[in-house]
């Protein structure tokens, strides 16, 4: 293909400029340059785009492109399942936002960067807090990868090479498991849930000899609320270790958190700690665990310490697991982080505060069992487990969950998710998400509007 | 520098015969090279080994180096102190600080370790 050539403003390279580069490296013409392309896999004809537009056009017809999602800031959002609506206060972005943040996605020479790296500090220390453990790294992609690197990590630490996940951790969490050990030589197996949490006699059964750990999800994929004790004692009786991942970490400030109860390492998804919902990602991958394991742990840790002078600094430590000196032998190749997205959860933890997390959990808690209490007072429609819950439930619909997703839609709101996309068994369920971001007014016209949809 | 009570592996061990057995640590240079040693990883007695492979890793505030048995066979002593006192190696990697004790697994294979001269001639040119 030999494409017209056009200039324009905004493109600072002219024709000339482009053959002159051509000349230099002794090539006549771009094809010839790209010839080591096949041709099966090269476009042969020009892109189908429309014409030039002006600008005021171009963003109009983008908008109305953008327009055709359906998204949050629109519609009435009940759907959860790992990705969460809640409210960001507006010193998060504020401060977050600002240039000598925002244009490092991650610090490069990072000791001269103090203040990045404190606030990476800080962002570890707070979610030590939040978790229950000793260390946390300084974030990863997003919770499911986080929860591959700790079954990566169970395997360094107890030389074993199984992984049992209860089939109550997010069926997204459990695939990206699965890729990130398949090639380690490492086996998954699954234990399946019962009543909306993970049997803890079906789990004792699973572990083995050859386990090295087991994986829940606190709160699980439907929204349940796992004997974790139990789970954990379970774990190290066959001389395994606990993985908790955690996909609504606000869940934490109101039940013990999984340090305290026995889990190992804690995995999780650190989105609803003020980042939006950015379509799916970038999200911010959360990575916990004991003193102990520090140095099976991947990723990017910050310490604190005092320079020659005497004066607090921060540097980052441990680097020796790292790839870029341990080279096919380090903990892991992940080799960026979120940095942004971590230092957003940090401000939103300052912000908000430890009494702040505690109410906002609370809230949310409350106005999800509202809605749950409501909901099931509508004919035909029942609760789907009876473990509790924090902000997302389940319930069986007399009618299929996606048609009522489809006619809420009509009502511009986001209905909860049909779990019969994962669970077969689960057809006629749906789960409902409730955070702290929901109005009374609005779980109300919920409620009428699936009576409505149910009833009819 | 280098007592010749013992044999060397290239990759900077020395196992010394003791009574059929084998003690096994790291070489002096190889303690200078890493700098300060903040950690170690060692197996568990009863571990097989297997000759050049390695059996540990052996952590510096600068890098992360593979441990390589000069022989093959069971560990029969591991010693515990270092993992709590890691900077031993950096004080008496010839002596104290020792890594483990291997009972081996045949003897054909301490014939091809490095005398204390061959070793120091490897030293001298790695050195250079």
């Amino acid at each position: 293909m030999n494409a017209a050539w056009h200039s324009h403003r905004y493109l600072p390279m002219t024709a000339q400029e482009r053959d002159e580069m051509l000349r230099a490296i002794g090539v006549a013409s771009v094809d010839e340059l790209l010839a080591d392309i096949p041709a099966g896999v090269r476009l042969s004809r020009p892109l189908h785009l429309p014409p030039p537009m002006a600008d005021v056009d171009l963003l109009a017809h983008l908008r109305g492109l953008a327009e055709r999602n359906g998204h949050a800031d629109r519609l009435v959002c009940f759907l959860g399942g790992g990705a969460y609506d809640h409210w960001i206060p507006s010193v998060v972005w504020h401060l977050a936002g600002r240039a000598e943040f925002y244009t490092a996605y991650t610090p490069y020479q990072a000791e001269i960067m103090q203040g990045e790296l404190q606030a990476t500090y800080e962002y570890q220390t707070m979610l030590c807090e939040l978790t229950g453990m000793d260390v946390a790294n300084a974030s990863m992609y997003d919770g499911a990868s986080a929860t591959g690197e700790a079954a990566v990590m169970a395997r360094d630490l107890t030389r074993r090479n199984e992984i049992v996940v209860s089939t109550a951790v997010h069926p997204h969490y459990r695939e990206v498991l699965r890729t990130y050990t398949r090639h380690l030589g490492m086996h998954v197996r699954e234990v399946p849930y019962e009543d909306g949490v993970t049997s803890v006699a079906r789990a004792r059964e699973a572990l083995g000899a050859r386990t090295a750990a087991l994986v829940i999800q606190f709160p699980n994929v439907f929204g349940c609320i796992e004997d974790g004790p139990a789970l954990a004692r379970v774990a190290h009786d066959a001389g395994a270790l606990l993985i908790t991942a955690v996909a609504e970490p606000l869940s934490l400030g109101l039940l013990a958190p999984p340090g305290h109860w026995g889990a190992d390492i804690v995995a999780g998804e650190g989105q609803p700690l003020g980042n939006f919902l950015n379509f799916g990602g970038p999200y911010l991958g959360m990575l916990a665990t004991r003193d102990a394991f520090v140095r099976r742990m991947p990723g990017r840790l910050v310490g604190a310490t005092v320079d020659r002078h005497g004066r607090r600094g921060f540097v980052l430590t441990l680097q020796t697991r790292e790839q870029h000196i341990r080279r096919e032998k380090a903990t892991s190749n992940i080799c960026t982080n979120e940095a942004l997205n971590a230092l957003a959860a940090a401000i939103y933890m300052a912000a908000v505060g430890k009494s702040g997390l505690r109410q906002i959990a609370e809230v949310n808690a409350r106005r999800a069992h509202y809605a749950r209490s409501r909901l099931c007072a509508i004919p035909g429609v029942r609760a789907g487990f009876d473990a509790p819950v924090f902000n997302e439930f389940v319930l069986r619909l007399p009618v299929p969950p996606a048609e009522v997703n489809a006619r809420l839609l009509d009502r511009g709101i986001l209905g909860g998710l049909p779990l019969g996309l994962w669970y077969p068994e689960l057809a006629d369920a749906w789960l409902v998400c409730v955070t702290e971001a929901r109005t009374r007014a609005q779980i109300d016209a919920l409620v009428d509007a699936v009576a409505e949809v149910v009833t009819r | 520098m280098y007592p010749d009570d013992r044999r060397y592996t290239r990759e900077h061990e020395w196992a010394k015969r003791e009574d059929g057995r084998v003690r096994v640590g790291i070489t002096r240079f190889a303690a200078e090279r890493l700098s300060d040693v903040v950690y170690i990883e060692l197996p568990t007695v009863g571990t097989e080994v297997r000759a050049m492979q390695p059996f540990g890793v052996v952590e510096s505030v600068k890098a992360a180096s593979d441990l390589y048995a000069p022989v093959s066979g069971r560990v029969v002593e591991v010693n515990a102190d270092l993992l709590e006192h890691p900077e031993r190696i950096n004080q008496d990697p010839h002596g104290d600080a020792w890594l483990i004790v291997v009972e081996p697994a045949n003897d054909t294979e301490w014939d091809q370790l490095l005398t204390a001269e061959a070793y120091a001639a490897l030293v001298a040119a790695e050195g250079a």
